[in-house]
């Protein structure tokens, strides 16, 4: 023991830095060892990536619906031929509605499409009709739909009325060719061949984040509460600032290192395309991490359990992020209160980030903002996380 | 020596409760060693935290190294080792890591890290488990790795926080001695316990009892006050517990104990202390005096011991076949009982019969394969050989029928703590299938003999430690089990909790119950028929206390303690190992 | 006899150690509501309140009723005029709308002339659904000036071909009110999101506690401990999906055109397919972070692949082969049939026959690591 003596004292202000590495060290070990932390860092990211980079989307291309064509006119043949071409159903022909409705119900089909018997004749006789004006009777066709589902019924009219403005486009252009009246011209920025995919994966690498930042910290800084450790801690010299920040260094940095892999994996295995700088992703995304860790360390330090801590974690870090973050649902449609809501749910400032910084290219002005936004709100959660953890217990 | 903590009025409360500290003043001395002795919620814990300056007082004034406390905790970290309950070990770093982090943490200079480690690890003994996890090592272990790291540079005040639960004899000492050490060289060392055998070796000691400080000063002080009051009582005819109920019943006697096959019993000042032995021990039984006990003068400051009436034991009925009788088939029987892990023998051929009516102690060092034969033989562990019986059933074959003649109460609080004390009771009188009428009159009487009903709402885990360990019996003995299995039943309980609950255990072994107990503390041994001690995964010895006591008495200690015998025969079959 | 006291004991067990500490019972009631009524409110992949930007270049009628139009569109909640391709190309960069018209410069004179007009429509394919949901409305709302203006331009022409209506239908939901889906879902959803953790915890906790020593020391068997660790979450999940029904039913109006028997009956199955998964995860796991975790990586997929917002049949054929695990998946189908449709019983014994078949395969699964564990 007296190699120790007191001759050893070295002055402790140079020590600072070598206690932070040590608590780094220290998580950074527990990080490797804990196979579930990997997972979640790692796995689930993967998972997550491979779903909506190959299978997953939002968008309804292949719907199955049952065609009913009353009418054996080649007219009416004509129609219903048009939809079998459709990219957008898989047609199951038949020759009365009822056939259908039983699938309808047990949601086989996505909806119904009844070309009526008397469609040739009403088509015929439409454009003299019209002439009386615009009161009179057309020929018509009905498209029952799944309401079980509206979004997919939504798409399945869309399409619907689609089909049948081409073809009566074309008809009449093979009668009378005549320039349409206004020809829309649409654009579709940034994403022209409209994947999902393209939005849904810069997407689901903010809800990783979220998991890394919040779940994954909230839970270790819990267990440490849990078992005692946190304690032993606090009796060295070792101040609460360095404590909390050598919790944040490891996770920081893997959150940032599920977020390179995701990011990776998404342009090389999921051609989705990076138009943007690595510097404004790492901007943006740094930014982020900082409310994300914040919101980790409040919920620990507040619960002290492994439980209540995953469930808080869950409650207000996972589901805004997925729900309220205008990841899968538009911010702007949703009720004002909801709205408000959202202004403090960090994920839906990072979320349009970086979808611009993959698919548009560096907005700084709105990566700027964004990042203002997010450092203010993980600054109040890191002022309310550190009082709950003053070097204090009782 | 100077003194380096200075209390004077310390007061803390916690809520609107009763005081967890009650005006508490008193003093630490460097190069000594200070007990802080109390049983569990005494305020141990918290006048170390308040120590730490992890928490503030409420009223009166705290110095430590000359500093206040409330304002210069940063000041007084640096120069402090501290060692929680929970070792506040980091279970997924090893040995090696662990000690990184906190000669990282204290500052220790990089030059002087491999000394200091190597001697820590030589001195702790831990040099071959540098690598492995500090979760897989043993409890004794896990203590000393704990004290390593408090260590790691010499502070100038070491607290420590219980270090002596759930650690067995030989590492006992071996901390004894660590500290002892730095005692020497002029650490101040607090040392926290509810075990009166290491409060009589500190220097000082404060004793604690539910926050008021009852006594300071040198433990000889206090034992002095039932010098010539103690005697033992050896020789009697006959069986031995019924004589101990008996004798703590006579209003001239505050406390008693067995040891071995002799009673120890304490007398109560200002009656005849020849006379009162004599009245209880007829002969052939003699009486002697002993030496005084801290433990002694404790329980009689505290104005003596419970009875010597078990109301359990009355209440449950007499097993027929009481008795060693030949023929009796033996209720707890172990044959050839090996587990392997791996290529790793944790219990290897482990074989003993407990006839109906005994106490039979396992014991042996952390890790050497007590507890795993324990689990073997109440159906926790499956054997990779041999068999397990109770009350004849085999516990692989007809593994509930033999569980449901086990009660089992183990070393850490296993009940469920988020419920209730009566719905505790409910749930384990449903669990050994107790319905209707019957569990209305199990849990009844279970209240009323163990005094719960005034507890009966309260959430289980906010009971002081002598109430849990008390509803935990009460939850192992509500299906009257042949076969009580108790797993270091007593750990950190004060002396007259654990005085009730042996008075128990002696009245229910009586009336026939078989009782198998794993013990760290000597005292509890002492109190077993027979004993089997388990090192390295074998049967090392297997005899009566006092037998095994005789076999290492030599001239040097021709009355060896328990834990002498223990020691020794340890050591000895190490050595033979190793031969 | 015996055993049922041992279970009983068991169950009652198991739902004290949960509902008793005050701060679990809100964890487990308190966040379901909010969940109902903020998610259910927004959740909803319809378009409103966008924003639109204007580059009118045409000084004419034409270009100034399109402009009119569309601002009475409740679609729309702002239209910003710019006055230049950069000024629009800063607004959709950054998100300040979503859609940007351009309207050129002739568009009202070959209007007038009957000749085609050229109007360009600027989306931003970062938020492609929502897009292409914008889309479609300024395509009808286009469409009808056109047909305007070609009355005007020349009343008795007549169209050029019958413009064929397509007259829908909104069956089961007849104005697509998109809570009437939201909340059938998360009626399911929330008993797999509780259902999933509670009882991957349950063994996990118990094993930390070191109470599990205890239960296994006493005369309950494997199966009896099992059952008596499936119950408890199951009742909970129930009672979430009661509050849920109850919320759907009066608080959002969601009609009940089935039979509620049918999908307990339903229910059943599923909670026990979730507990059987939930308890594989807790065999499986050490501690209790393992366990949240796993139920964790568990549930995220399962929500994705469930068909609750991203249609079945429009996933890759592997991947649909996947979803054939995914217990919500049978679910799903059950309850919104049985709220909107009238679900025949047929489909959903067709639908809660794979419930059956995974909860034995991972209740099995369950009881097998458990006591393997034991060794």
């Amino acid at each position: 023991m007296s190699a120790q003596g007191a001759g050893s004292r070295a002055p402790r202000r140079a020590r600072g830095p070598r206690r932070f590495a040590a608590l780094v060290r220290k998580e950074v070990r527990q990080i490797l060892r804990d196979p579930s932390s990997l997972l979640i860092a790692f796995a689930l990211p993967l998972v997550l990536l491979f779903l909506f980079g190959y299978g997953v989307s939002l968008d309804a291309t292949r719907n199955r619906v049952g065609l009913v064509v009353e009418s054996s006119t080649p007219v009416a043949q004509d129609l219903a031929a048009a939809f079998r071409a459709s990219r957008y159903f898989e047609v199951m022909s038949g020759r009365d509605r009822r056939a259908f409705e039983e699938d309808l119900v047990r949601g086989r089909i996505r909806g119904i499409l009844v070309i009526p018997a008397d469609f040739a004749a009403d088509m015929a006789s439409g454009a003299a009709a019209s002439v009386q004006g615009p009161s009179a009777r057309g020929p018509s066709m009905q498209v029952i739909v799944d309401g079980s589902d509206p979004n997919t019924a939504g798409f399945v009219q869309n399409y619907a009325r689609g089909v049948v403005e081409t073809w009566a486009r074309q008809r009449a252009a093979e009668a009378a060719p005549r320039a349409p009246a206004i020809t829309v011209e649409r654009r579709f920025w940034f994403n022209p061949e409209l994947a999902s995919r393209n939005f849904l994966v810069p997407g689901s690498i903010a809800i990783v984040m979220t998991l890394v930042g919040t779940l994954l910290t909230s839970l270790v800084v819990a267990r440490e509460w849990e078992r005692g450790t946190m304690e032993a801690m606090m009796a060295t010299p070792v101040s609460a600032a360095e404590l909390l920040a050598g919790k944040i260094l490891p996770y920081f940095v893997l959150g940032l290192a599920s977020m390179t892999l995701c990011v990776l994996l998404a342009v090389l295995v999921f051609d989705v395309p990076f138009r943007g700088s690595a510097a404004a992703l790492y901007a943006v995304s740094a930014s982020f991490l900082m409310p994300a860790l914040g919101q980790g360390l409040l919920i620990s330090a507040a619960t002290k359990n492994q439980f209540l801590a995953s469930q808080l974690a869950l409650l207000s870090g996972f589901l805004p992020a997925f729900l309220l973050s205008g990841f899968l649902f538009e911010i702007d449609s949703m009720p004002r209160p909801i709205q408000w809501i959202t202004a403090i749910v960090p994920a839906r400032y990072l979320i349009p980030c970086l979808q611009t910084v993959f698919l548009a290219g560096d907005v700084w002005p709105m990566f700027l903002r964004a990042m203002a936004t997010m450092l203010l709100i993980g600054a109040v959660l890191f002022l309310l996380a550190a009082r709950s953890t003053r070097k204090r217990i009782g | 020596m100077a003194e380096i903590v200075r209390m004077s009025g310390l007061t803390k409360r916690f809520g609107g409760a009763a005081p967890a500290l009650d005006a508490v003043s008193g003093s630490v001395a460097a190069g000594e060693i200070t007990g802080l002795v109390g049983p569990d919620g005494a305020g141990k814990t918290t006048l170390i935290r308040l120590m730490t300056g992890l928490m503030a007082p409420e009223g009166g004034e705290l110095e430590v190294f000359g500093l206040d406390a409330r304002r210069a905790a940063a000041a007084i970290q640096a120069d402090i080792g501290y060692m929680p309950q929970r070792f506040g070990l980091y279970e997924d770093l090893t040995v090696r890591e662990n000690l990184d982090l906190y000669a990282d943490l204290r500052g220790l200079p990089r030059a002087e890290r491999p000394e200091a480690f190597g001697r820590l690890l030589a001195f702790t003994g831990l040099e071959p488990f540098a690598a492995r996890l500090a979760g897989k090592l043993s409890g004794g272990m896990k203590q000393k790795l704990g004290l390593a790291c408090a260590l790691l540079r010499k502070p100038r005040l070491l607290l420590l926080d219980e270090p002596g639960v759930g650690v067995d004899p030989i590492s006992r000492r071996d901390l004894w001695s660590m500290v002892r050490g730095l005692a020497g060289e002029g650490v101040g060392v607090v040392w926290s316990t509810a075990y009166l055998d290491e409060a009589e070796a500190c220097d000082r000691v404060l004793l604690l009892d539910r926050g008021r400080l009852l006594f300071t000063g040198r433990p000889s002080e206090l034992t002095g006050r039932v010098a010539g009051r103690v005697f033992k009582v050896s020789g009697v005819e006959g069986r031995r517990r019924p004589v101990l109920a008996r004798a703590l019943d006579e209003p001239g006697i505050v406390d008693g104990v067995i040891q071995g096959e002799a009673i120890r019993l304490v007398v109560a000042s200002g009656r005849d202390a020849g006379a009162v032995p004599a009245a209880v021990a007829a002969p052939p039984a003699r009486v002697q005096p002993a030496p005084p006990r801290f433990e002694d003068a404790y329980v009689d400051l505290l104005g003596g011991g419970p009875g010597g009436r078990s109301r359990l034991a009355e209440a449950t009925a007499a097993r027929p076949g009481s008795g060693d009788g030949p023929g009796d088939r033996p209720v707890i029987e172990a044959r050839g009982l090996t587990k392997r892990f791996g290529d790793f023998t944790a219990a290897r051929d482990i074989t003993f019969a407990i006839p109906r009516g005994q106490i039979f102690g396992l014991l042996g060092p952390n890790g050497a394969g007590k507890s795993t034969t324990f689990k073997m033989l109440c159906g926790l562990l499956r054997p990779t050989g041999g068999e397990g019986r109770i009350a004849g059933f085999d516990l692989r074959r007809d593994g509930a029928a033999a569980r449901n003649r086990l009660g089992y109460m183990a070393q850490k609080f296993s009940l469920y703590g988020d419920l209730s004390v009566a719905q505790n009771l409910a749930f384990f009188a449903g669990a050994y299938g107790l319905g209707g009428r019957l569990r209305r009159e199990r849990t009844a009487l279970m209240t009323e003999i163990f005094d719960l009903a005034p507890h009966a709402g309260m959430s289980a885990k906010l009971l002081p430690l002598g109430l849990k360990q008390r509803l935990a019996l009460a939850c192992a003995v509500m299906h009257e089990p042949e076969a009580l299995f108790l797993d270091e039943p007593t750990s950190g309980v004060d002396p007259i909790t654990r005085r009730e609950f042996w008075t128990h255990i002696n009245g229910l072994v009586e009336k026939g119950v078989t009782v198998l107990v794993t013990t760290h503390f000597m005292d509890e041994a002492e109190y077993c028929d027979r004993i089997a001690l388990i090192d390295r995964g074998r049967a090392i010895a297997l005899g009566s206390p006092d037998e095994l006591k005789a076999r290492v008495a030599d001239a040097a200690n021709p009355d060896p303690s328990m834990e002498d015998a223990f020691v020794a025969l340890v050591r000895d079959a190490g050595r033979e190992g190793a031969a | 006899m015996m055993a049922w006291i041992r279970l009983r004991a068991l169950i009652l067990k198991e739902l004290l150690a949960i509902l008793r500490d005050p701060r679990s019972r809100v964890i487990l009631i308190g966040p379901p509501i909010v969940q109902l009524m903020v998610f259910s409110f927004a959740a909803t992949l319809e378009v409103r309140n966008a924003d639109l930007l204007i580059l009118n270049r045409d000084a004419g009628y034409w270009g100034q009723e399109l402009v009119h139009r569309l601002d009475g569109a409740p679609t729309f909640r702002s239209i910003r005029p710019v006055d230049g391709p950069a000024a629009l190309r800063a607004g959709i960069d950054r998100q300040e709308a979503i859609a940007a018209i351009q309207i050129g410069s002739g568009f009202s004179r070959d209007l007038a002339a009957g000749n085609a007009a050229d109007l360009q429509i600027i989306l931003d394919g970062r938020r492609s659904n929502a897009a292409q949901i914008v889309a479609g409305y300024l395509d009808g709302i286009v469409e009808g000036l056109a047909a305007d203006a070609a009355q005007v331009a020349a009343p008795h022409a007549g169209p050029a071909s019958a413009a064929v209506r397509v007259v829908p239908r909104n069956w089961f939901n007849p104005n697509l009110t998109f809570q009437w889906f939201m909340v059938p879902n998360l009626v399911a959803a929330i008993a797999m999101l509780i259902g999933l953790v509670v009882t991957a915890l349950s063994i996990a906790r118990e094993r930390e506690l070191g109470t599990f020593d205890q239960l296994m020391v006493s005369p309950l068997r494997t199966h009896e401990i099992l059952i008596g660790k499936v119950i408890p979450p199951m009742l909970i999940g129930s009672f979430h999906i009661t509050v849920y029904v109850l919320a759907a039913l009066f608080v959002f109006g969601v009609p009940l055109r089935g039979s509620l028997l049918l999908l307990y009956g339903s229910a059943v199955f599923y909670l026990l397919a979730v507990v059987g998964l939930g308890l594989f995860i807790s065999a499986l796991a050490a501690t209790q972070q393992q366990a949240i975790l796993g139920a964790f990586l568990f549930m995220v997929p399962g929500m994705l692949l469930s068909g609750f917002a991203t249609p079945i049949e429009n996933m890759p054929g592997w991947l649909q082969a996947v979803t054939l695990v995914n217990p919500l998946r049978y679910f799903l189908v059950v309850v919104r049939g049985v709220f909107l449709k009238d679900l025949p019983v047929g489909e959903a014994v067709a639908n809660t026959a794979p419930l059956l078949l995974i909860a034995c395969v991972t209740l099995g699964a369950a009881a097998w690591l458990f006591r393997r564990r034991l060794e």
